[in-house]
């Protein structure tokens, strides 16, 4: 049977294929050539010398016995335990407030969304090691608060939770995402839920939290694909010390294909972790099947 | 009761924003501090403003000033902003208005692509940046972008050309007016707020770039604003001259929050209203 395309009259079925073109040209070129050049290169020994040979699976049998590189997958883990569930917590529950109906709600609005504008920038990371410092900023409030100050670089907990921190604090992103899906609730809903009694309490886990599974999943995912990858914040911060703590899978990568110039050995780093944060996406797919609605 | 709940929520609400807020305006202050005032006090404000910090920052400990950074952060983002609004706005056109020959599969790799980890994306595209001679250059920074290359924008400016009304486009069509040029005087009008976020996010996300400018650009000469940064961070050892290096931090977030600033009008409230559906 002939597909029939449903286009303005007179109009080419080819008129939309040619305004897609700069996209598929652009996935050809920035993505399915590197994304397939790299999983050949990751089969060969090139960087170490200019002619790359073939040399089987001997790569990823360095990674089964390269401890730097098991620590740097335990310390991408725990970054993302820590970090992804308190990330997606901090967005919700102020996404929630500035979602009431009181006056200078704009204002607070930008005032959270700040941070996740400048976050990334790399003065910000400056900043952020200086607060930290033995005599920084962060310490000196403990210590008028009378609590111990912090040894934020001497060991690997306080350490990456100073980078965890520094990612919590650009939570303003996700919170649009969440006040953007807060918004789209009809409000009927509530009216209803009100009507027959049910409490504040209630209401949020019966009615919000299930209007909201779908957004809660797309951040969830979104953000761990993140910290998968997080480079910036332990590259300038830490440098990955104190002891490897902070050293996460990217900078191993990186460290391999532009210290060492081993791009062989870092494209085979980069293909596994390609692999675990897809399997990980898959766990979660598959464990919040039951949470979600289907239109996902 | 309700006034109690009210002054509550605002009591929070303020203790968040100071906590969000705070590190910035520490930050600030502190660039007017002498190095030893800057760790001696919990207080944002200066005893008093010493400017020396900015001029020594300005000049920088390098070669060039930091206006000669500026310059070169601006090189690459200008062009990017402008071809990455033309090229998602046209394609996004495309996905929204026309049904064309594989276009689920099309799209399908345009959501792929958000979903892929850059990481496994550079060295190869380094590799090939190599191949074509054109490593140390703004070429392998801004050229991407001609090709629709952040699936994101394309996806949300889809979104929006979908919810403007089709007799619009129809109707402009019978008086005779041509596919390209309906996307230009009927269309783009329409979804102004949104092509306006795009090149905002643009721009802020260039500025604040770091792997990438990090592993094509090896000469000081042509370095952006944020690897000066890491540069004089990294040469000053994280030693005495801390705040001269805040004064340039602080330099360095100017073109962002003015941006922003600007910007803030459409971004917030549109994103909020149309976003994610």
């Amino acid at each position: 049977m002939k597909k029939i395309y449903n286009n303005p009259v007179g109009e080419s079925k080819y008129t939309g294929l040619i305004f897609v073109m700069p996209f598929v040209t652009g996935f050809i070129l920035f993505g399915i050539y590197p994304f397939a050049m790299s999983f050949i290169l990751s089969f060969t020994d090139s960087g170490i010398n200019s002619s790359a040979e073939f040399i089987g699976i001997e790569n990823f049998r360095r990674l089964l016995n390269d401890s730097d590189f098991h620590k740097a997958v335990a310390v991408t883990l725990k970054y993302i335990l820590m970090l992804v569930p308190l990330k997606l917590i901090v967005s919700l529950g102020t996404a929630l407030l500035l979602n009431m109906n009181i006056k200078g709600m704009g204002f607070f609005r930008t005032v959270y969304y700040i941070p996740s504008i400048l976050g990334s920038n790399i003065a910000i990371v400056i900043m952020w090691s200086f607060l930290f410092t033995s005599g920084g900023l962060v310490n000196q409030v403990l210590e008028k608060l009378g609590i111990m100050p912090v040894s934020w670089y001497g060991e690997s907990t306080p350490a990456m939770f100073m980078i965890v921190l520094l990612r919590v604090w650009e939570f303003g992103s996700t919170m649009i995402i969440f006040l953007s899906a807060l918004n789209d609730i009809p409000r009927e809903l509530y009216d209803s839920a009100r009507v027959d009694g049910a409490g504040k309490i209630r209401t949020f886990f019966s009615i919000t939290l299930p209007m909201l599974r779908n957004v809660i999943f797309f951040n969830l995912v979104m953000q761990s694909i993140t910290a998968f990858q997080e480079f910036n914040a332990p590259f300038m911060i830490t440098g990955g010390n104190p002891m490897k703590g902070t050293y996460t899978v990217s900078m191993l990568i990186y460290d391999e294909a532009f210290r060492y110039y081993d791009t062989g050995y870092a494209n085979a780093v980069s293909w596994v972790l390609f692999t675990m944060t897809a399997l990980f996406v898959a766990v979660l797919f598959r464990i919040t099947r039951k949470l979600r609605s289907d239109d996902i | 009761m309700k006034y109690i709940r009210k002054i509550l929520i605002y009591i929070i609400l303020s203790a968040g924003g100071i906590f969000m807020l705070y590190p910035v305006l520490w930050l600030i202050g502190a660039s007017f501090k002498s190095n030893s005032e800057i760790f001696s006090s919990v207080w944002f404000m200066p005893e008093n403003f010493d400017f020396t910090p900015y001029i020594n920052g300005w000049k920088t400990s390098g070669t060039y000033t930091m206006g000669h950074y500026f310059l070169n952060t601006f090189k690459i983002v200008i062009p990017r902003v402008i071809f990455s609004v033309i090229s998602s706005t046209v394609t996004a056109y495309g996905f929204a208005m026309y049904d064309f020959p594989f276009k689920k599969i099309i799209f399908g790799c345009l959501m792929c692509m958000l979903f892929i980890p850059q990481t496994v994306m550079l060295l190869p595209s380094y590799i090939m940046w190599d191949f074509f001679g054109v490593l140390d250059t703004y070429i392998p920074l801004i050229l991407p972008s001609l090709f629709a290359n952040e699936g994101m924008f394309v996806f949300m400016l889809v979104q929006f050309f979908k919810s403007v009304p089709r007799e619009i486009g129809e109707a402009s069509r019978i008086d005779g007016c041509g596919a390209f040029k309906r996307l230009l005087f009927i269309y783009v009008p329409c979804i102004k707020p949104a092509v306006i976020s795009v090149a905002v996010f643009v721009f802020l996300w260039t500025m604040n770039e770091f792997i990438q400018p990090l592993m094509y650009i090896s000469s000081v000469e042509k370095y952006p604003l944020t690897l000066a940064l890491r540069m004089s961070s990294d040469s000053t050892g994280q030693g005495y001259e801390y705040n001269k290096i805040i004064a340039m931090s602080v330099i360095g977030l100017i073109p962002s929050v003015s941006v922003f600033a600007l910007a803030q009008k459409y971004f917030i409230q549109d994103i909020t209203a149309g976003g994610l559906k």
